[in-house]
This record gives structure tokens, C-alpha cells and sequence, in this order.
């Protein structure tokens, strides 16, 4: 049997997530060289094909109309299409423009009108083609990732936690992040990350997005009574790896 | 005499981002000869406004997947400067260790897995797994080093934690650096052979000089990576120091008709930014050892041909490994503890910059009352980088034609061309007119 065609395709985004993959070492990815065929990914390698494609692993956001087409075209080409980090699954941390609307202003002043410059609200990549599994944060967890890929080299689902974040702190034995006089985003956040942030001394700003059914007034009214928050500053705290679950829930 | 060549390479690989390389020749005229770059624009600098100066560090660091350290440090420095934030010489060194980390990681990846496949006649790292093995399994191991080494201090590379405003969020024990120090040690065996492969290769690297203004941070006392004056050297080895505050007048960003990114120059129609500008800024301060590597790999300053770059980069890993063993040894010394953040002391505005792998890195907010980000500006490196890169396609391609080669040849010199300034395109993420409130 041949190996598993993997490719990998960026849009709007940092690129880090790619990069997680060359931090396995030497044992991990040579040993995942020698099941799956990686034909095409563009920040590592130049070859290309338009051949069709097992697993498409997609980073970045959806944030122009002119990229719909090439997603459009992975998709066809793609048995399986992973949306690969937090911009490609939610929107990530480019969500965080939506809320406003002089940014290209801000941002290109009198140029802001430059056709090169188009930008729309920064959406998922589901917003424009069918994504089967998700592989989240910012950035991935690349463990996780290898766990995703090994389950479907078997024929397996998946699993993706779909509990916050406090259940791995509790896990690591982390001191909570209000105990220590700071705030913290984990009971809303989605865990598979382990936990890393409160574990080096940094909130949880949920980069894996929500939990299903998130509970976003009990978490503004904590911000503010535990944690002193604005009321101003509760209501966005949610919008820098989430605005657009928030977006949706309201 | 190259007549005729249609060159259209869209989004060239092998480099973080997006960029496009076109060139028309005709009857041997050079009719358009283009740097293009369309990434999509982020808008972090709008991104910002209204968030509480404890996030913004970790949201700028997401403008980078690779230059993450260096952004998450730009960005703390640049706060604190700020908010009128001195942080410990604790906090100083492992900050200098984190980014000798970065630096070390992000020149791994472009000399072994970027650069090298061009060097060896591969179209990526995949095929030289066969061909290469031993190439190819020291790289990963290098980089796998460089994620340890980075994760330590930082709990990851790409968008690292325990760097924030006031301090370090968290600290190895001393026993963990103690490790990272035999860690260190155990890969110059690697470190060494890298530097064999280099010089094995170097009879590879196009021959192509254009003498340009470099500039990067100095300082008196070391390599300048992650602290120091912005400092000029010109081809004749004329230097200038700048305060940071004044990086405008250094970058004088300005619009040209045929680019819509945003271009930069200071004394010449140009400059450049990145390991070869800093080597030529600060071959003095290079630590003995790298100094030894720079002999041996033939190049020293003021070197300007710029596919030297890579060469510089791995000048510059064998100084971050022995600058980090120093830096180690200092801090097992000293004894590390975990430090309350220094809280800030007022209100207001401030510029930072340090050193990212692809060159010289400036922020600038002002925060309200309530520590609120009013306003950003960050000018990146490769869009420093994108001018220059223009100027060397100008000479390079009436020389390629000259030199009579085929297409193929040209296309390949370009994108080598581009490949060594290591661009970060994602980064450079503001190309137009930025407006500054204060």
C-alpha cells in the first residue's frame, strides 16, 4: 500500500504552526516520514503538485475573498482537510480586528482603499469549505497533531477534549492563576493544550477557543469580582482568541 | 546574452510568507524586474488598541511564527519603556539566553532546511532524507536543541509565555540549567560538523557583490542581539550610532509606485538588515570562537555580497552557543529565584528594539491611564529587507543576462537571492502609510 499523500497550505496567519512541526526531532519525524508522503508545503519544500491529496493540513484564517477559490480547490483535491491551529479553526487571534472598523484606516491611512489591501472580517476556513477535523491553538499542540494523524493512519476518529482547560491544570497540580491575584480564561477555555500557560506563570487567554456551551456571563462576572476588571474590560476580554464564538453565542 | 526571459515565480517557497518574483527581459532590455509581496495584511497595529498592556506582548508575538521570541521581547521592552519598568539582571540574562535560543533555532532552520537544499541541487529537505541522511537527522537534532533550549525559559518557542512586562513569569530551577548546559556542550560535535557542511558548500554560493548600508543594534559591551543603539556602517566601514527613539529618522519609511510594501533608507537608495548586517556592525564583539568559524568559512566584514547572509547565520549560531554558556554559567553562579514583576511606574509612551534572526525589530505604544494600548507601530525586518532586495534584483539581473543564462539560471539565482535574506513576510505585516496617535 502507498503512503498517505499529506500536503500542507497557508493563508492568512504566522506560519507558526508549520514551524511546530519541525520541533519534533530526529527520531519522531523521520518515523513519520515512513508513513505518510509529504507532496507539498510551500514554506518547506518547492516542489507542488495537483495531484489528488490525502490529508490537507490548512493554516491560517479566512480573511480575503480572493483566497476562497484556492480553498475551494484544496478541497477538491483533499480526501480529508484538517484546519491546522487556531486561525484556520476560529478565526484565531485575526478575529481580533472584527469588532472594529477603521483598522485598515489605522493601520494604511490614506492607502487604506488600495485594492491589494482588501480584508474582510478574519473567519475560520469552515466559513468557505467543509473542514472534517480540527487541530487547535495558538499554536498547536504538535502532540496532539500526531496523535490526530496516527489515529487516522488507522482508520480511527480522533478525539478532541471538549472540557476546559481547569481540568488539566488540576491534572499538573497548577496554583489557580485568581489565586495568584491574576485572571484567567480556563473555565471557558477548550483543554488539549495541557495546560502550559498558568503553568509558567501567564493566564489562559483560551488560544483553543470555547468549550461547547461556554458560560460567558459567569466569566465577566468573575473578571470582575475576583479580578478586578472594568465591566468595560470583562465584556472584551473574550475577543482576543474568540470573538468570533462570541459573535456567535450572542 | 540572455535576449529573452519570462520569469513569474508565485509565492516563492522556502521562506515564511508569501512573496512573488517577476522579471521580463526583451531583446536583452530589462523591461520590469520585480519584488513583489501579497501577503495578506493583519492589522496587529490596530489589533492592539484597547487591550490591557499585560496581553499585547502576547498578541504581537502571533505576528510571527518563527520571530515569536523576538516580537514577545520587542514588545516587553517597548512597554516598559512605557510604563517606566527597569527589570532585574536576572531577568536580562535569561531574556539574552531566550533570544540566543531563537536566533540559533530560526539559523538552524533556514541553513539546513531552507538554503541548503539549493546548495546540494535538491528541491527540498524531503529527497536529501535518502541522499543526505546525516545532513538532514543533525538538523532535526539541532532544532529539536533550539526548541528545548528555548522552551526552558520561555515554556515554547513559537509564542513563548514566561516573557512579560516586568520581568520573567516563571524561571528555571538551576538544575534545569545545569542540563541545558550539558545539553549545549554535548552538540558542538553537531554544531562543528554543520559548520564543515557550510564550508564544504561554499563554493556554491553565487558570487555577487553590491556594496549597501548595513544597520543594526550595537552596543559596547556585546553582540548587541538583544539590546543596544541602532548603529549604520557603509561599505567604506564609516559608522553612526541613533538613539532608538529615533528609529523614524533611521527608517524614513516611504512609497514607491511599483511595490505596495512599504520601503526604507537611511543613507543610500537602501540598506539591509539581518545576521550579515549585524556581522558587519559587530565583527569585534563576536565571541573568539565564532570569530574562528567566520576565518575558516572566509568571510569577514565588511562582506557585501549578500547570499553571505546564510554564511553569518552560521557565524552567528556557533556565538549564541557560546555566549549561552557563559550566560549559563553566570546564572548558575548567581543562583536563580522566581521575581515578583516589577510594576510600572507611570503611564505613557515608549519605542523598543531588539534583534529578531531576520535583523533589527522596532515597537512603539502609548498606553492610558488605565494601561489600555492607545497606539502601535512596529516596523519589522524584512520590510526593511524589501528595498535592498529590489536594489540587488536591479544589478543582479543585467549581470545574469550578461552571463548569458538561461531562464532557469536566472529563476534560481532570484530565488536564492531572496532565500538568503531568510524573509519573514508574514511579519511585514504593514506596507503603507502608518498613522501614529499620540
Amino acid at each position: 500500500m502507498s503512503k498517505p499523500k499529506v500536503a500542507f497550505f497557508d493563508f492568512t496567519c504566522c506560519e507558526g504552526c508549520q514551524i511546530e512541526f519541525t520541533n519534533y526531532g530526529d527520531a519522531t519525524f523521520l518515523e513519520l516520514l515512513k508513513h505518510v508522503d509529504v507532496v507539498e508545503f510551500r514554506e518547506a519544500m518547492s516542489e507542488k503538485t495537483t495531484d489528488p491529496i490525502d490529508i490537507a493540513f490548512v493554516e491560517g484564517s479566512f480573511s480575503r475573498e480572493a483566497d476562497r477559490a484556492r480553498l475551494e480547490s484544496i478541497r477538491e483535491r483533499a480526501g480529508i482537510v484538517i484546519a491546522y491551529g487556531e486561525c484556520a479553526t476560529t478565526g484565531g487571534i485575526n478575529a481580533l480586528k472584527n469588532h472594529q472598523t477603521d483598522y485598515k484606516e489605522f493601520v494604511y491611512g490614506d492607502a487604506a482603499q488600495q485594492p491589494q489591501l482588501a480584508s474582510q472580517k478574519a473567519l475560520p476556513i469552515s466559513a468557505a469549505i467543509k473542514v472534517d477535523y480540527n487541530a487547535y491553538g495558538c499554536p498547536v499542540n504538535k502532540y496532539e497533531v500526531l496523535q490526530i494523524v496516527f489515529h487516522l493512519l488507522h482508520g480511527k476518529e480522533p478525539v478532541i477534549p471538549n472540557y476546559p482547560v481547569c481540568v488539566e491544570c488540576k491534572r499538573r497540580e497548577t496554583v489557580c492563576r485568581f489565586d495568584e491575584g491574576d485572571y484567567c480564561m480556563g473555565m471557558v477555555a477548550r483543554a488539549g493544550c495541557t495546560a502550559p500557560c498558568p503553568a509558567f506563570g501567564i493566564p489562559c487567554e483560551a488560544c483553543r477557543g470555547f468549550v461547547d456551551q461556554p458560560n460567558v456571563r459567569a466569566l465577566e462576572k468573575v473578571l470582575v469580582e475576583r479580578a478586578g476588571f472594568s465591566q468595560k474590560r470583562a465584556a472584551e476580554k473574550a475577543l482576543m482568541f474568540t470573538a468570533n464564538e462570541l459573535e456567535a453565542l450572542s | 546574452m540572455t535576449t529573452t526571459a519570462r520569469i513569474r515565480v508565485d509565492h516563492v517557497t522556502r521562506v515564511e510568507g508569501h512573496g512573488n518574483i517577476v522579471v521580463n527581459v526583451t531583446g536583452g532590455v530589462v523591461e520590469k524586474c520585480e519584488w513583489q509581496v501579497p501577503e495578506a495584511p493583519r492589522f496587529f497595529e490596530s489589533m492592539v488598541r484597547g487591550r490591557h498592556y499585560s496581553e499585547v506582548a502576547r498578541i504581537t508575538s502571533r505576528i510571527c511564527g518563527i520571530c515569536a521570541i523576538g516580537h514577545t521581547l520587542a514588545s516587553v521592552k517597548t512597554t516598559e519603556n512605557a510604563l517606566g519598568i527597569a527589570v532585574s539582571q536576572q531577568s536580562w540574562k535569561f531574556r539574552e539566553l531566550i533570544k540566543h535560543a531563537e536566533n540559533f533555532d530560526s539559523h538552524v532552520l533556514h541553513i539546513n532546511i531552507l538554503v541548503a537544499p539549493d546548495l546540494l541541487g535538491a528541491p527540498s529537505v524531503f529527497p536529501l532524507v535518502a541522499t543526505h541522511a546525516d545532513v538532514v537527522a543533525r538538523a532535526l537534532r539541532l532544532k529539536r536543541l533550539a526548541h528545548e533550549w528555548g522552551s526552558l525559559i520561555g515554556g515554547r518557542t513559537t509564542h513563548p509565555m514566561a516573557i512579560v512586562p516586568g520581568g520573567m513569569a516563571a524561571v528555571p530551577t538551576t538544575k534545569e540549567l545545569k542540563k541545558l548546559k550539558e545539553q549545549l556542550l554535548a552538540a558542538v560535535p553537531d554544531l562543528e560538523a554543520a559548520v564543515a557542511t557550510v564550508k564544504a558548500l561554499a563554493p556554491n554560493v553565487p558570487a555577487f557583490d553590491r556594496p549597501t548600508e548595513y544597520l543594526a543594534l550595537s552596543n559596547d559591551k556585546d553582540y548587541g542581539l538583544y539590546d543596544g543603539l541602532i548603529q549604520s556602517v557603509l561599505p567604506d566601514g564609516t559608522k553612526q550610532r541613533y538613539a532608538v527613539e529615533d528609529y523614524r529618522k533611521v527608517t524614513n519609511e516611504f512609497v514607491v509606485p511599483q511595490s505596495t510594501a512599504k520601503y526604507t533608507k537611511n543613507k543610500l537608495s537602501s540598506y539591509a538588515a539581518g545576521a550579515l548586517a549585524r556581522f558587519n556592525n559587530n565583527y569585534d564583539k563576536l565571541h573568539p570562537e565564532a570569530k574562528k568559524v567566520a576565518e575558516e568559512l572566509g568571510i569577514q566584514p565588511i562582506c557585501t555580497n549578500p547570499y553571505m547572509n546564510t554564511v553569518a547565520q552560521v557565524v552567528e549560531i556557533v556565538s549564541d552557543v557560546y555566549e549561552s554558556l557563559r550566560l549559563l554559567d553566570e546564572l548558575i553562579d548567581a543562583g536563580v529565584r522566581l521575581e515578583p514583576l516589577v510594576p510600572p511606574t507611570k503611564y505613557g509612551g515608549g519605542v523598543g528594539a531588539t534583534e529578531v534572526p531576520r535583523g533589527i525589530l522596532f515597537h512603539e505604544y502609548s498606553y492610558d491611564e488605565e494601561g489600555m494600548c492607545r497606539s502601535a507601530n512596529c516596523v519589522i525586518p524584512t520590510n526593511q529587507n524589501h528595498n535592498n532586495i529590489q536594489h540587488d534584483f536591479n544589478e543582479l539581473v543585467p549581470q545574469l543576462i550578461e552571463q548569458d543564462k538561461s531562464e532557469k539560471e536566472m529563476e534560481l539565482a532570484l530565488e536564492m537571492l531572496v532565500r538568503s535574506y531568510d524573509p519573514c513576510i508574514s511579519c511585514s505585516t504593514h506596507y503603507l502609510d502608518v498613522k501614529f496617535v499620540r
